[in-house]
């Protein structure tokens, strides 16, 4: 950060209402009754109802940074967005940005289901500060690289609504700001239209444009972008590099993973359960894994076993090892500790929350259920291309690829 | 800052974000920079008011003549109001347009706010830009009823005189009263929705304090004149009445008192709009 920064923001923070006096205040009746005493202890009454969105943050990106915001939902991510883009003010502090900003906060800003697709392209570009000359000059391309040649003359509520994500990004790309923020907006359309958006950002980062960039596709900011500052609690709790930080963010996330809960049955005392990530800090899709059990004899055991059991959040049953199938575990005594356990290559796994139940084996007959659940996440996937991973898409990833058309 | 036409060096200008305070400026300036947006924002109102509606356009007019017809017959016909010896049907139709121009713009105003909330949400522009889009929106239904009261005109032979061009002043004092009203009605909206159940109360109301249906000469006492005045639609009428058919002319003092009610209640609004804009994204 040798330069001037082009955006600079300092000791920023914002406050929003809440809490049940939000909502009889909108009553005016109320309001009225309530003026004369709101504004006799204004701070002191107010105070207490406020969510801090954002606390006191101060950081500078220099010309030409293409920067990613992550964070859990409700981290400050939106309203840093929203601020910077002009569409709230902050509480207190300030930021400063030096030249042209445009905002990507939503595909299709200001479309009109009524209007056709070509007063929307216009009527959208307006709205995001595209000149009606700009526009036509670049109308051709914008239609090209929407794909909805044919129906640009029909009204946009008879698009699919893939068309009109595809007309609103395409409208969208051709605002050429110094600087650009974008939330979650490539997590829509099929992947071939998310790599022509990734890749158009790519091209724009490249024009020595400062970007932010708000997503929770951890594929897609490792490629964009070169640093990532983690928002928690509204404030930066790590910025830098994006491999790293985004490893140590994802690391955060599933610190649930190794469990040191002690449980005793019968015949073990389970001291540790480790569940991670063979080779890496997260787990991620078509990775290795590792799940180790560390037990206790309580008493001698002949032929001892373990079953794993994976299941989803939902507790939908998704896979399950037995010890018994690939090997033995073999005698152990009384007071002998054991740790034992499964690599699996190539999970087939797509992100979530997974449950692991375990079943120790004093023989091939008597089975112990551990009560106490496991559980580890899977955190990123190279599937999606840039759309957000979502519980609807199922839980088993498929190593999958198109058929190749036979050639005529 | 978006609406800057020309390519420029970056660095060129430093935005400073941070929390207003006070009144600040009326934003006028800025609202210039975005004149494309709301010349768009007025396009796509008028094109999108019709649609899907079997008579189109035709509503800018069946509207105002079908009001124009019920009044002829109830105040007219029955009730037998005095006209100024102005054919009642014109007499009448006179009123209704501004009138509409007047209602139709205050009402759009009100609701352009928490109508636009995705915009409001989701883009940084002048938020002034979407009442007054809203409000000019109106002119052009206005112009086309006009064409009718010409037409009605001709049918009275009622040769306008040089006086009829006050009616664009007029025109305009109609305007910027529905803009001073409808831009703090649609401040207020944003977080009291009790705006949507007082707002054609309001209307009604004030339909009957400007002479619409009835004429000003209806009113004689002077003390009475002036408190009338204070409605700025009053001037409005009566001087819609003057200029084209010839009635009585609204009092000097009259149209000076509306003219100063409707400024000052257009500057109370853009002050109050300006003051609150800034949580309009995070209340609305």
């Amino acid at each position: 950060m040798s330069s001037d920064p082009v955006i600079r923001v300092v000791g920023m923070s914002k406050a929003f209402h809440v809490g049940t006096t939000r909502k009889r205040e909108d009553l005016l009746s109320v309001r009225l009754a309530n003026g004369v005493r709101r504004m006799m202890s204004r701070r002191k009454a107010s105070s207490e109802s406020m969510h801090w969105a954002l606390r006191d943050l101060s950081f500078e990106i220099a010309e030409g940074d293409v920067v990613a915001l992550i964070g859990h939902n409700g981290a400050g991510k939106s309203t840093l967005l929203k601020i910077l883009a002009r569409i709230t003010d902050p509480t207190s502090g300030f930021a400063e940005l030096r030249g042209r900003v445009g905002s990507l906060l939503e595909v299709g800003t200001g479309f009109h289901p009524e209007l056709t697709g070509r007063e929307n392209v216009y009527l959208s570009g307006a709205v995001l500060g595209i000149s009606r000359a700009e526009i036509t000059r670049d109308f051709d391309e914008i239609v090209a690289f929407a794909e909805v040649e044919k129906y640009i003359d029909t009204p946009v509520k008879h698009y699919s609504s893939g068309m009109q994500v595809r007309l609103g990004f395409a409208v969208a790309t051709q605002l050429k700001p110094e600087i650009l923020l974008i939330d979650e907006v490539l997590a829509v359309g099929d992947a071939q239209f998310q790599r022509k958006c990734l890749q158009r950002i790519q091209d724009v980062s490249r024009g020595n444009r400062t970007i932010i960039f708000v997503s929770h596709n951890m594929a897609a900011i490792r490629a964009i972008c070169r640093t990532a500052y983690v928002l928690e609690g509204g404030q930066i709790v790590a910025k830098g590099e994006t491999g790293p930080v985004v490893d140590e963010y994802l690391s955060r996330v599933q610190a649930s993973q190794t469990a040191n809960v002690a449980v005793s049955t019968a015949s073990f005392h389970v001291d540790r359960v480790e569940i991670k990530a063979a080779n890496g800090v997260v787990i991620k899709t078509f990775d290795s894994m590792t799940i180790a059990v560390t037990f206790t004899a309580m008493k001698d055991l002949l032929e001892p076993g373990l079953l794993v059991k994976i299941m989803t959040n939902s507790h939908e049953r998704v896979a399950s090892l037995d010890y018994y199938d690939l090997g033995a575990i073999g005698p152990v005594a009384a007071g002998e500790q054991r740790t034992v356990g499964f690599r699996i290559d190539r999970v087939p796994l797509l992100p979530g929350m997974y449950v692991v139940e375990l079943d120790l084996k004093a023989s091939y007959r008597v089975v112990e259920r551990v009560d106490q659940l496991y559980t580890f996440d899977v955190v990123e996937t190279p599937l999606f291309g840039t759309r957000r991973p979502r519980s609807g898409n199922g839980s088993v990833a498929l190593d999958a690829s198109l058929l190749e058309e036979p050639s005529t | 800052m978006h609406a800057d036409r020309i390519e420029q060096a970056p660095h060129a200008r430093v935005v400073r974000i941070q929390p207003r305070r006070g009144l600040g400026s009326l934003g006028v300036g800025e609202l210039w920079a975005w004149r494309e947006l709301v010349t768009f924002l007025i396009w796509r109102d008028i094109k999108v008011r019709y649609k899907q509606t079997a008579l189109g356009g035709a509503w800018a007019v069946i509207q105002p003549v079908m009001t124009m017809l019920v009044f002829s017959l109830f105040f007219g016909k029955l009730a037998k109001l005095s006209s100024d010896s102005v054919p009642y049907p014109v007499f009448s139709f006179a009123a209704i347009l501004p009138w509409n121009l007047f209602s139709t713009g205050l009402t759009g105003a009100a609701g352009s706010l928490v109508g636009n909330t995705g915009l409001l949400k989701k883009v940084y522009l002048p938020r002034l830009a979407i009442p007054i889009g809203a409000v000019l929106a109106v002119v052009v239904d206005f112009l086309v009823a006009f064409v009718i009261l010409i037409a009605m005109m001709a049918w009275y032979r009622i040769s306008p005189s040089i006086e009829a061009l006050l009616v664009i002043p007029f025109t305009l004092l109609a305007i910027v009263s529905a803009l001073g009203v409808g831009i703090w009605l649609a401040a207020l909206n944003v977080k009291y929705r009790d705006v949507k159940y007082v707002l054609p109360f309001l209307v009604q109301l004030w339909m009957f304090a400007t002479p619409v249906a009835y004429s000003s000469s209806l009113i004689t006492k002077p003390w009475a004149h002036t408190v009338f005045a204070i409605n700025p639609m009053v001037a409005v009428v009566d001087g819609f009445r003057y200029s084209l058919l010839g009635a009585p002319p609204p009092s000097l003092g009259t149209v000076c008192t509306s003219t100063a009610v409707a400024l000052v209640a257009l500057l109370a609004g853009l002050l109050y709009f300006r003051s609150t804009e800034r949580t309009f994204a995070d209340v609305i």
